[in-house]
């Protein structure tokens, strides 16, 4: 029920974002969803991409610090509450969100946001206790 | 093995009773023979006389590499030319070469200097040396092959270069030692290997490897690709050449330094103070058995550390320790003397960190400020930006209790540090000062 998520070392230096997003275009990489953490020194990229193994290997070739991350794909009711649901059941639970951000999708009345627990699995079964949708990596990649 | 017992495991007390004859004796020399002595010592206001203890040494001026040059070619030989049967030269890369002389007597002593450094690295008479250090102007061919005739061990003059036929004779000849500088044995493995001759069958016991500055990583990776103990030596032709301290194969930890030939001291390189054993600054030496071209406090310009401690292998001669830097290097930031082989040692020891490091000053506000930029790489790299940010915290705080200056840590991309090993890549100051 987990999802890979690739990040990406980055100096903070102009043109270094699109350097990345310019090496997936020529790969043939399509960006799902992407969020920069950043210093006034560097940046962690963290992006969910079609095909990881392609893009790692595309980045690693020209010269970057690549790394996989397992997060947690989230449906969010797209509704007023429908993000607090989430998080109030997770406060409940004792569950430590590191990070989230959202997933870009076209149409439906759903959202989908992508958490980082510090503990993952119990994340998940804390979720899906509660009725919430999680969605796997293979499904969140034909969305 | 050691092969003087008397002189290099004599007790400290008549060691230095030693030096301080020794001293005086060359001091009363040069004073005699050499202008430039003459006059240093006259404008100081001090005599050969008037050294009394070896503590009298620190009232003598410093000889410099721009003494040298000043006297280029011969001005700073001791005896007539009749007298001189061997001259070497550096090769002066960065101006005016200088150029050393030796009478026969001087050949005889380092070719028995020579012959000790040998013997502590585990040489014997049985042994087959291949020496691929250069034979010519530089002291480093000839200094090693006389000391491996002294010894009586079969030397192969091979020098340097040529190594494909080095590599065949390594195989044939079944040599046992190697003499060579640490990064053209790399190269020599490695062309080996590319023949088909792996250095893990062939002969080698041991390999003594100088003339370049080699870090303790370097050691590993040479005792590991070759099999072989890796033991450093140091010398500098301005000194002697070759063979002036060495370490010992049974601790591998420190170079002995043949004290009752050379004196060292370490010096604050900004004051010209003596500094106390164990405290590291720039290493000094005085030669006190040369006959043509004896050397008073001469600046080598490398950073070292005295360890006066007593040795396991029964040596009572002083250590110094593996050479860490130039002080054509020093930074001087807030007072504090820098050196950028420390900022390495510190970022060696924090886990996971490689040595691709660049130090950037600049001066804001009157203040100096140092900023470190460390590259990151997998092992290092997390998704979370607080853990990269305490791995910043974590490296500027061993800098700051290891140097006592403060530095602001930059993680920066990889590969994108210079890898060249010049000052020129590894440090930026922008300071106007
Ligand atoms: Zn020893």
């Amino acid at each position: 029920m987990q999802t890979e998520q690739i990040s990406i070392f980055i100096e903070n230096k102009a043109g270094r974002l699109s350097d990345v997003t310019g090496i997936l275009a020529e790969t043939g990489i399509n960006i799902r969803a992407l969020a920069v953490a950043d210093t006034s020194d560097f940046g962690v990229l963290r992006l969910i991409v079609n095909d990881n193994s392609k893009a790692e290997e595309a980045l690693k070739n020209s010269g970057f610090t690549v790394r996989k991350t397992r997060v947690v794909a989230v449906k969010v009711d797209d509704n007023p509450g429908g993000l607090h649901r989430i998080l109030d059941v997770l406060k409940t639970a004792g569950i430590n969100v590191e990070y989230m951000y959202a997933f870009i999708q076209q149409s439906g009345d759903k959202a989908i946001m992508i958490f980082r627990f510090d503990q993952t699995e119990e994340a998940i079964n804390i979720l899906l206790d509660n009725g919430l949708t999680v969605i796997d990596g293979s499904t969140l990649s034909t969305l | 093995m050691i092969f003087d017992i008397e002189y290099e495991t004599m007790p400290r007390e008549a060691l230095e009773s030693i030096q301080l004859k020794r001293l005086q004796t060359v001091l009363s020399h040069v004073y005699a023979t050499v202008p430039f002595y003459k006059k240093k010592l006259d404008d100081a206001g001090i005599l050969p006389g008037d050294v009394k203890t070896l503590k009298d040494l620190q009232r003598i001026p410093f000889t410099t590499k721009q003494d040298l040059r000043d006297n280029y070619p011969f001005g700073m030989f001791a005896v007539p030319m009749a007298n001189v049967v061997r001259i070497h030269a550096s090769s002066g890369t960065t101006g005016q070469p200088t150029v050393v002389g030796y009478t026969a007597r001087d050949i005889d002593t380092w070719a028995g200097l020579m012959a000790r450094a040998l013997s502590a690295a585990g040489a014997t008479r049985g042994d087959i040396i291949h020496n691929a250090y250069g034979y010519g102007l530089f002291t480093g061919g000839l200094g090693v092959h006389y000391g491996a005739e002294k010894l009586g061990a079969s030397v192969i003059p091979v020098s340097g270069g040529n190594t494909k036929r080095q590599a065949i004779i390594m195989r044939d000849f079944k040599p046992t030692i190697l003499t060579a500088t640490p990064s053209y044995t790399l190269h020599l493995a490695e062309a080996a290997e590319e023949m088909g001759i792996s250095f893990k069958d062939l002969h080698f016991k041991a390999g003594i490897f100088g003339a370049e500055p080699w870090s303790e990583n370097m050691r590993e990776e040479i005792e590991r690709k070759l099999n072989i103990d890796a033991i450093d030596i140091y010398g500098l032709s301005e000194v002697m050449g070759p063979g002036v301290s060495i370490e010992c194969l049974e601790a591998k930890k420190g170079l002995h330094i043949f004290e009752d030939h050379f004196i060292p001291e370490i010096i604050n390189p900004n004051t010209g103070d003596a500094l106390p054993y164990g405290d590291t600054g720039e290493l000094v030496f005085t030669t006190i058995t040369k006959e043509a071209f004896p050397i008073i406090r001469y600046r080598t310009r490398d950073i070292t550390t005295l360890n006066p401690e007593p040795c396991v292998c029964g040596r009572t001669h002083v250590r110094m320790n593996k050479v860490s830097g130039r002080t054509d290097d020093m930074l001087i930031i807030r007072g504090v003397n820098v050196f950028p082989s420390q900022i390495e040692s510190v970022l060696m020891q924090v886990e996971g960190v490689e040595p691709h490091y660049q130090l950037l000053v600049d001066r804001k506000d009157n203040l100096d400020t140092l900023t470190v930029r460390v590259e990151i790489n997998e092992k290092l790299f997390s998704d979370e930006v607080k853990q990269l940010q305490q791995l910043e915290s974590k490296i500027s705080k061993d800098i700051k209790e290891t140097l006592g200056v403060s530095a602001k840590v930059k993680l920066a991309e990889p590969k994108s540090i210079a890898r060249s090993e010049g000052k020129a890549a590894r440090v930026i100051d922008n300071r106007k000062i």
